[in-house]
């Protein structure tokens, strides 16, 4: 797999540990000849990337860093074949009312205990239901209650991606925004935001969302109602926050004491416009990669909680609800549980691989701290 | 030394209190929680609720409850809203299944990781260094509760290798006890080898390229040398402070949803039922129990630092 | 005559990277006998470390690709079994490299590293009798309370101090070939002329043949007999100490030789450099490599000059340069001295 290229080649880097140290440590200058052969190093452009690649052949000179990793991305065509993956699964899932009018004829609320499909019962005597049929009805079975799984799986889906989706847009906007107010302005900012960041960070995000949202499903919080599916995306969404915050607060802290930054405020830029147009362009590279990797979690984590109930809550069906119903069925009807869990796992598993691919292009020596 | 141990032990009584000031608070902001009426049942009318509601002191303001929750907490006299049972005793009597899941799943973990996480990195680019690289990510993209439904429906519905699900204890059967744990033990297991193989891996390449490594291969040491004592050795560490986190976030009943599918009785299961419960003494015990753990193997993780880097001193 | 150690001919190591094949060494020829001090002279990136790197079997793997040979008393070293490199390393050839902090183990004790290296090599001797050789070994570079000062971690010394257990390790089991890799780039101007000293004191005191590796001709005119100089994987001189420093040949070596300060002389109006950097190795200029940056370059440069003798009585003093030597004479010196100014040379 081409993923692991620029790994591959740092880490069998008998090249790079060969080579003469780049940099020498201080000398005295009239004892020694200048290593680089007396040129002086090229300015450096005042608002340029910092975090830009390693560097490159000769023919990237003057390529910004991002069309650079656009080039390095499409390079690697594991990462593309599965955003290809990713992208069919989310057209699939946005057309589920025409395939639940026209092709199944079934809403997906729509229960049916009682009825027959291919001359056998939809869901058996003992409340077993079908199996895959293969066909318009009840093409990968029924659930307990007679429901077309087929159906539920691509509303179910719907539900899933929009939670996550939801979540990484909470995630991608607040992250963001409170680590550059925490990095930026420190002092009692930062001593406010940082340690509920830490509170947030340190608890295993399935146990707090669990609790979070078995109560908020109760009653709902201000407007929203205790079952809409924007209730487990707030949650996810929150608990999230400290993930992207903490790095950008790191980075905010950094960027704030270049040079640049000190440049655009004798040039009395406020406050404001330095960290949204000076610091901010800066921190895109780690929003661009944690933006895969947050949807991802964010859809699994959307997953434990409906597992556990505390999610999406009924008549509504998400991936997570379909594979809780289904696990009862395991013995009985496999499928009911294993076709919404591959779907699951196919999902997120390309948003990952294709996440993995945009990290090794924008920055391969990024640690990411990827935990469910 | 003395100076780590009161440090870490004021850090620990620091986030012991936030962790329960933050749980207790997430209860009292949520506008249709009422515990009295989840005390006196579905069916009561107004008038037990807020009979039940004075004798329990839901009445009083948030300071006064908070105060009087942590009092029967530390003299261990607290008990759940549900069934009027002790928690702490419940917890006693919960923590050994939870132990006989996790430590085994953490030793299988820790020991893959390192194994596979070296074989990644000395083969990095052939074809277990891929195969790694797509466990971890599978790993990293597989819910626990789905592993674990495939693992029983392959092992114990169609093959019956093992038995569903169950639980009996160490000392009535150590052999029963691992059969039954053992798909536990690799639902837990096999989603965090991949990842930390591939952390561990990572470590492992940066460290060969070091000059120190160099010396010991140009002082004519071995490869298994260099590799053992040199390489590894230093490239461990990161993993390490992974791993502490990890594993007392389990302790702490991170593992409610494996004890919930396998059907084991420990502290995980006892509080994913008291969460659906919103019965929250058990879950601000869970969640004080899980700070400890964290706050105790953070400790362990730069006690055992100290020991293996002798530049980094113990400051706490 | 004394024992030849190292025979290195027509050495090539080349590395294959994602950008391309990176020829790091082309065609190094050279020779080591016992007792003599051979420094090895050029920028970074000029393959000077990676010939001695290539010595010590350090450079392997799998993206890497040897040409040439390279014999130790008459052994091939470049096709040697890892197994038969690792009795070799250390015991027979021994390295000290550039940063003693960076070079030693952070985790492990100065007495155990250099114990480690006695007993990789010696199976049979106990821990006890290796470490009381590590601490007389440490006593011999000049380390003061030696025994005590063995258990203490590489954090806990001075720059000069773990050099001076680096250089303890390195001659712990006698090699016959030392190679000093840059020993003094990293410490301070005193701490450097401290560790000169010591090896020095090595050239007359041991009888092994040593390499001296560095950018820095200063060092090079005091402890050198011979010297080679490399530019960009290829050596473009090499002579007797004299001869380089009296009578260079080739117009890098001015360079190099005009960007040394002199005491003896008026100080420059500026510090002289070579204008331009180093060719990419991936892609070098056809023809003489220094091409690109010399200023007395003419058409006949397209072609690669062979490295050969050209100055009539001096038949070991070969150099790569197309000028006769006449011209070269007339053109090196400017303003009394040595460089290589281009405004100042009528062509």
């Amino acid at each position: 797999m081409a993923l692991d290229v620029s790994r591959f080649r740092r880490g069998n880097g008998q090249t790079s540990s060969t080579e003469d140290p780049p940099a020498q440590t201080t000398q005295d200058p009239s004892f020694a000849l200048p290593e680089s052969g007396g040129t002086l190093a090229r300015p450096e452009p005042v608002t340029g990337a910092p975090r830009a690649p390693e560097p490159e052949e000769p023919s990237t000179v003057g390529v910004g860093p991002y069309r650079l990793a656009v080039r390095r991305l499409r390079r690697n065509k594991t990462a593309l074949f599965f955003a290809g993956v990713f992208v069919l699964i989310v057209v699939v899932c946005l057309l589920a009312p025409i395939y639940s009018q026209d092709i199944a004829k079934i809403s997906p609320n729509a229960t049916n205990v009682t009825g027959t499909v291919n001359g056998h019962n939809v869901v058996s005597t003992s409340g077993v239901p079908i199996g895959p049929q293969f066909g318009a009805h009840y093409f990968f079975g029924a659930d307990e209650e007679g429901r077309d799984l087929a159906v539920r799986l691509l509303y179910g889906g719907r539900t899933s991606l929009l939670i996550g989706g939801v979540a990484t847009v909470i995630i991608l906007l607040f992250g963001t925004l409170v680590g550059l107010l925490a990095g930026y302005f420190r002092g009692i900012i930062d001593a406010i935001l940082r340690p509920i960041m830490e509170l947030i960070w340190s608890f295993p995000p399935v146990i707090l969302g669990v609790a979070v949202g078995t109560a908020l499903a109760l009653g709902g919080i201000g407007p929203i109602k205790g079952n809409s599916v924007f209730i487990p995306a707030l949650i996810i969404g929150v608990i999230y926050i400290p993930y992207l915050g903490k790095p950008i607060r790191g980075e905010t802290l950094r960027l704030r004491e270049m040079d640049f930054v000190d440049a655009a405020r004798v040039q009395g830029m406020s406050p404001r416009r330095i960290m949204f147009s000076e610091i901010l362009p800066n921190t895109m590279s780690t929003i661009i990669v944690f933006a895969p990797i947050m949807l991802a979690n964010a859809i699994l984590l959307e997953a434990y909680l409906s597992f556990l109930g505390a999610g999406v809550q009924p008549p509504n069906a998400s991936w997570g609800t379909l594979i809780s119903d289904g696990i009862n069925y395991l013995d009985t009807t496999p499928t009911f549980a294993l076709i919404p869990g591959a779907m699951l796992v196919l999902t997120v598993l390309s948003i990952n691989v294709f996440g993995d691919g945009v990290r090794d292009a924008l920055d391969p020596r990024a640690q990411v701290k990827i935990q469910t | 030394m003395a100076r780590f141990a009161v440090r870490r032990f004021m850090s620990m009584l620091a986030l012991l209190f936030a962790t329960s000031v933050v749980v207790f608070g997430i209860f009292e902001i949520i506008p249709s929680y009422n515990p009295a009426r989840a005390i006196a049942g579905r069916n009561a009318n107004a008038t037990t609720v807020k009979e039940v509601s004075k004798k329990f002191g839901f009445d009083k303001p948030f300071y006064a409850q908070y105060a009087n929750t942590m009092k029967l907490i530390f003299t261990g006299q607290i008990v759940d809203y549900q069934d009027q049972l002790n928690v702490v005793d419940q917890f006693k009597q919960k923590f050994p299944a939870t132990l006989s899941l996790v430590i085994p799943a953490g030793i299988i973990w820790l020991i893959a990781a390192i194994v596979l996480g070296s074989v990644g990195a000395l083969k990095a680019g052939k074809f277990a260094d891929r195969a790694l690289m797509v466990m971890a990510i599978v790993g990293v993209s597989i819910p626990v509760f789905l592993l674990a439904a495939v693992l029983l429906y392959l092992l114990a519905y169609k093959t019956s290798v093992f038995p569903n699900t169950g639980y009996v204890s160490l000392t009535s059967s150590p052999a029963q006890w691992a059969y039954h744990l053992i798909l536990p033990w690799f639902s837990i297991a096999l989603l965090s080898i991949g990842f930390y193989s591939r952390v561990l891996r990572g470590n492992i390449l940066d460290m060969i390229n070091q000059d120190f490594v160099r010396t010991a291969r140009a002082k004519g040491l071995s490869q298994r040398d260099v590799f053992s004592r040199h390489v590894l050795r230093n490239s461990l560490m990161p993993i390490i402070t992974l791993f502490g986190l990890d594993f007392a976030t389990l302790l702490g009943g991170a593992t409610l949803v494996t004890e919930t599918v396998f059907n084991i009785p420990g502290i995980g299961q006892y509080e994913a039922a008291a969460i659906g419960n919103l019965d929250v003494p058990p879950i601000l015990v869970g969640a004080m129990f899980t700070a400890f753990f964290v706050v105790i193997f953070g400790a362990f993780c730069d006690l055992f630092y100290a020991l293996l880097d002798p530049r980094i001193r113990l400051s706490g | 005559m004394a024992e030849r150690l190292l025979e290195v001919d027509n050495l090539q190591v080349s590395f294959a990277t994602e950008d391309g094949v990176v020829r790091a060494v082309d065609g190094v020829s050279f020779t080591l006998d016992r007792g003599e001090v051979l420094a090895i002279v050029g920028e970074s990136g000029s393959g000077k470390s990676v010939t001695s790197m290539t010595l010590m079997g350090l450079t392997r793997g799998v993206n890497s690709h040897f040409g040439g040979s390279a014999k130790l008393k008459g052994k091939e070293l470049l096709s040697a079994s890892e197994e038969d490199l690792e009795k070799i390393r250390g015991a027979e050839i021994a390295m000290i490299f550039q940063d003693p902090i960076s070079s030693l183990s952070p985790v492990h004790r100065i007495g155990d590293q250099i114990v480690e290296q006695i007993r990789a090599h010696d199976k049979k001797i106990s821990k006890g009798a290796a470490f009381d050789r590590a601490v007389e070994g440490m006593e011999r570079v000049g380390i003061p309370h030696a025994r005590g000062r063995a258990r203490a971690y590489p954090h806990e010394f001075s720059g000069g101090m773990r050099q001076r257990a680096m250089i303890a390790m390195a001659l712990s089991l006698s090699p016959s070939v030392l190679i000093a890799d840059e020993p003094t780039t990293a410490l301070d101007v005193t701490i450097q002329a401290q560790i000169l000293d010591e090896v020095k004191n090595l050239r007359e005191h041991s009888d092994s043949g040593i390499i001296f590796v560095t950018h820095d001709l200063g060092v090079v005119a005091d402890i050198a007999d011979r010297v080679i100089v490399m530019y960009a994987g290829r050596v473009v001189e090499k002579g007797t100490l004299d001869e380089i420093f009296y009578d260079p040949q080739h117009p890098y070596t001015w360079g190099l030789l005009g960007s040394v300060t002199r005491m003896d002389r008026e100080p420059p109006k500026r510090l002289p450099s070579i204008p331009g950097l180093p060719p990419s190795l991936i892609k070098a200029p056809k023809g003489c490599h220094f091409r690109p940056r010399c200023p007395h370059e003419f058409d006949r440069c397209a072609e690669v000059p062979p490295l050969e003798a050209r100055v009539s009585d001096a038949p070991d003093h070969l150099d790569r340069c197309w000028l006769s030597v006449e011209d070269k004479r007339s053109r090196r010196e400017v303003e009394g001295r040595i460089g290589l100014v281009k405004d100042t040379v009528a062509v």
